[in-house]
């Protein structure tokens, strides 16, 4: 057994699971944060991206003791005292979801590719992006409005989606 | 994925005694791969050491001409540092396109060239730059550690620790990307050397993994254009066949491929 301890959405938490324990179940089954999805299991869909010292990661694949002295963000520390982060309002103005079991990594794809390309973004980098990130509703256009949206509100000045 | 004991490294020699207590232990770098067989239970190893946290195998630095990663450095550093776009841009290009941008932050170098799978991207790259792999016993020229399909020159406990290049004159990476996957179906690298000598090197489409094309290479370096690649032929015998493409189709993405890599290198 492994005992595991990391700040979770500024918060310090620690528990006791097995070793082969990923960090998706941690989150979800010890910390009862299920916003967190699991959606193919397999490293392929992002519906369990996380943030991981910063960086967005799939936490199906990775072991809950491999985040041992983490900072983790998961959807539900985006929010701040009851008001939407901007990507979180944004994928709402703009119905960047249908039935929303994709989006709690969708959103937190978009807050990283935001940080990280800042007033770089545009429409073809946020569709190249979002290559780890399967929805199969919504066809992703409003997504990538959503993001492109977010980017610009953030103070970045991204470009606006093609319409 | 079966019950496994998770270890921590600290140092590279902590890393080889832990692997070493008990011979059904994995060394764990970014776990891109290694996790997802896990859990579909196709391997088993009884215990895992984490490479992640050992400082001196990650980072890149640049000395002269030559370039050192650390093996344990992730895709994402190695797509994003200036050092590398300026001294082997290809290189840069190649770690961009690996798996998604979530994959990047974890999958290392390291970990990729220890799995050697025949559609990696890493392999072509590290064989057509004439890359050394250094491990903590030795180094070994990337002609000699790539050994076939899913296997490599290392003995039992053998840790890569980093690799290092000199910088070509020129290079570039062309990839034709499984549509779902987004692993090379086939992935062409070509260097020119500082000595006028140019090296090919093909992912994804070999039967017995990465593999370097003489016959491109002589051309290139009489001369260097996607033009020169035009008269040559790639034989088909070896190459994969499977429900994604025919061993034909692959022959044509290996010529096809060159030439846009041949393209990108400028």
């Amino acid at each position: 057994m492994a005992n595991v301890s990391m700040t979770v959405n500024g918060r310090s938490v620690s528990g006791q699971c097995e070793d082969r324990t990923l960090l998706v179940q941690f989150i979800r089954e010890n910390l009862g944060l299920t916003g967190t999805h699991v959606g193919c299991d397999t490293s392929q869909c992002g519906a369990c991206v996380v943030h991981v010292d910063g960086k967005a990661v799939k936490s199906c694949t990775m072991l809950a003791a491999q985040a041992d002295g983490s900072e983790v963000v998961t959807i539900e520390g985006l929010a701040s005292g009851g008001e939407l982060h901007p990507v979180q309002a944004a994928f709402r103005e703009h119905h960047g979801l249908q039935c929303g079991f994709c989006t709690p990594g969708m959103i937190m794809s978009a807050v990283d590719m935001i940080e990280r390309h800042g007033g770089q973004l545009d429409e073809k980098t946020v569709r190249a992006e979002l290559e780890g990130n399967i929805c199969r509703c919504t066809g992703y256009h409003n997504i990538v409005k959503a993001v492109l949206d977010a980017a610009s509100k953030m103070g970045d000045g991204a470009k606006v989606a093609a319409e | 994925m079966y019950a496994t004991n998770y270890h921590r490294a600290s140092s590279v020699e902590d890393a080889v005694k832990l692997a070493t207590a008990n011979d059904e232990t994995k060394y764990l770098a970014g776990g891109q791969t290694l996790l997802p067989t896990m859990k579909q239970r196709l391997a088993a190893p009884s215990d895992l050491v984490d490479l992640r946290h050992i400082a001196s195998m990650k980072g890149i630095s640049v000395n002269g001409g030559t370039i050192r990663i650390g093996a344990a450095t992730p895709h994402a550093d190695v797509a994003n540092s200036k050092e590398v776009a300026s001294a082997c841009p290809g290189l840069a290009h190649l770690a961009a396109h690996i798996g998604d941008p979530h994959v990047r932050h974890m999958g290392t170098i390291g970990g990729s060239i220890a799995n050697n799978d025949p559609a990696a991207d890493y392999p072509a790259g590290l064989m057509a730059l004439n890359a050394t792999i250094v491990t903590n016993k030795r180094s070994i020229s990337a002609d000699d550690f790539f050994t076939g399909m899913f296997d490599t020159a290392l003995e039992d406990g053998e840790l890569v620790v980093a690799v290092e290049i000199t910088a070509p004159s020129k290079c570039g990476y062309a990839k034709f990307p499984n549509p779902a996957s987004r692993y090379a179906m086939t992935g062409v690298f070509v260097a020119k050397h500082g000595d006028g000598s140019v090296r090919v090197a093909v992912t994804g489409a070999g039967s017995d993994g990465v593999f370097r094309h003489e016959g491109m290479e002589q051309a290139l370096a009489s001369n260097f254009s996607a033009e020169a690649l035009d008269s040559v032929t790639v034989d088909d015998a070896d190459l994969m066949s499977d429900i994604h493409a025919s061993s034909a189709y692959r022959a044509n993405l290996v010529k096809v491929m060159a030439r846009r890599a041949v393209a990108a290198a400028g």
